[in-house]
């Protein structure tokens, strides 16, 4: 048997908890359950009624490999399983995102506003005041207080706005005070992006450069 | 039934007292009549400021907890027959009373007054909330600072809340400093704040003169603020009244150079 364990047995409360290796194949990882289950922790699993969750962590199963997994637990009778989890999915999309919010005002010192996805703020953010969103912020009006996109960290957010004048930018988990780190001339119509970790300001006719969306237009 | 008016700012020190007791005394001036109530507990000046200090008997919690009649606290100016004052309690504080008490107390004055003019506390608790409670209609306060313009930003964001309409008086301006780019200019302000402006009050050092004697600046009518104060009053009444010019007075070879575009 190797140094490492695959496989964590845990007490808690309501029953034992099994955290399962999320990177060794998955023979190992059922020939080391079944190797426990059998003989190393025997005695302790025999006996009376125990819920069990299993925790996957990063790892994807497979129908099949599911059902392997289940079947080597069920043989011991004693043990029911509650759960079996898995950590979630960075790529997967929270409900949410990826829709877009219009909210209409000016967003004033001491007021935030928090939206999963994208958000569209018909008004003006005002030193103080606060915008945050999982997605991108765009902004018809002056930002002059704080805007936050991407806050769960998704660095491909950007903050776009017609007067960009903030207290701070921040997208992903990348702060920036202006003007210490950029300055603007005349602040009308940019955008803030991410480029190798820093904040970058640009006009918002090069956004589509930074998105590298093609430009698909009916016409002539 | 008469409007209640509060006077507030979020930051301390920008004028709202002073305004208060001038926007009463024009109001008062333009034969209306006009109550203030200072509901600066526990640091009530109005009442200085109006130079009545020496004739109040009884206080804003004495009508609240039922000490008086409202009638009996009402201390009456000495210039103007229709202008009263309801003044602050001076030895209680801000959560002695509660927003719903000043709501009734104003609410009552309302029946006997055209206006009523309250004079709200610095800060954002339950002072502000108290002055709040009656009010119809809000001037909020700033001058040409940055934190003063942060605070009243912030007011306004709680006034909306509370569905009370705001206009902006901007207190305070000297001309020179805001030509230098030195101060905010009042256009600067009106963009970032949104709302509707009232008025604005040039920087006048007889404004302190008379808060010092117990005589509204507007009762002079040589000063600049007391203009102003006169128009804000007649805006508050519906006139409209231009901006105030607020250019010192230029030298004829100046206004000559002005005249031909070289100025």
């Amino acid at each position: 048997m190797t140094g490492k364990q695959r496989i964590v047995i845990k007490g808690v409360k309501d029953g034992l908890v099994f955290l399962l290796d999320d990177r060794c194949e998955m023979d190992e990882l059922l020939a080391e359950l079944n190797d426990k289950l059998e003989r190393s922790h025997q005695k302790l699993l025999t006996g009376p009624l125990v819920h069990v969750r299993l925790k996957l962590g990063n790892r994807r199963l497979t129908e099949a490999d599911r059902e392997r997994l289940i079947d080597v637990i069920r043989r011991r009778g004693n043990l029911i399983i509650r759960s079996i989890e898995a950590a979630p999915d960075p790529e997967e999309q929270p409900a949410g995102a990826g829709t877009l919010h219009v909210v209409s005002g000016v967003i004033r010192s001491g007021q935030t506003v928090e939206r999963e996805g994208h958000l569209l703020l018909l008004g003006d953010v005002n030193p103080g005041g606060t915008v945050c969103c999982t997605g991108d912020i765009y902004i018809m009006g002056a930002l002059r207080g704080t805007a936050h996109a991407g806050c769960r960290g998704d660095a491909g957010a950007v903050i776009a706005a017609a007067l960009m004048r903030p207290t701070q930018l921040r997208i992903a988990d990348i702060i920036s005070r202006p003007p210490e780190e950029w300055v603007s001339d005349d602040a009308q119509m940019e955008f803030a992006y991410l480029e190798d970790g820093r904040m970058r300001i640009d006009k918002i006719s090069r956004l589509n450069r930074f998105r590298k969306d093609p430009i698909v237009f009916k016409g002539v | 039934m008469g409007e209640a008016i509060v006077v507030t700012s979020g930051k301390g020190g920008v004028g709202k007292t002073t305004t208060s007791a001038n926007l009463g005394t024009a109001l008062a001036l333009q034969g209306k009549k006009v109550c203030m109530v200072d509901t600066d507990i526990g640091l009530r000046n109005l009442d200085v400021v109006m130079g009545l200090e020496n004739r109040i008997i009884y206080d804003i919690i004495d009508v609240a907890e039922g000490r008086c009649r409202l009638a009996q606290a009402l201390v009456k100016d000495k210039r103007f027959d229709e202008l009263y004052m309801l003044p602050a309690a001076q030895t209680k504080d801000k959560h002695d009373i509660e927003p719903d008490q000043v709501k009734r107390i104003i609410d009552d004055l309302k029946r006997d007054f055209d206006y009523v003019v309250i004079d709200c506390p610095a800060g954002i608790e339950q002072g502000f909330r108290n002055a709040v409670a009656g009010a119809d209609a809000a001037i909020v306060v700033t001058t040409p600072e940055n934190a003063a313009v942060r605070d009243a930003d912030r007011v306004i964001g709680l006034l909306e809340q509370q569905r009370i309409p705001a206009r902006l008086i901007i207190n305070r301006i000297r001309p020179n400093m805001v030509k230098s780019g030195e101060m905010l200019d009042v256009d600067e302000i009106v963009q970032v704040l949104a709302i509707d402006l009232l008025g604005i009050v040039p920087d006048d050092e007889r404004v302190i003169k008379a808060a010092n004697t117990g005589e509204p600046t507007v009762l002079d009518p040589s000063s600049r603020a007391a203009i102003a104060y006169r128009n804000i009053a007649r805006r508050v009444l519906g006139e409209k009244v231009p901006l105030m010019q607020l250019e010192d007075k230029t030298g004829m070879m100046q206004r000559l150079r002005k005249f031909f575009g070289m100025g």
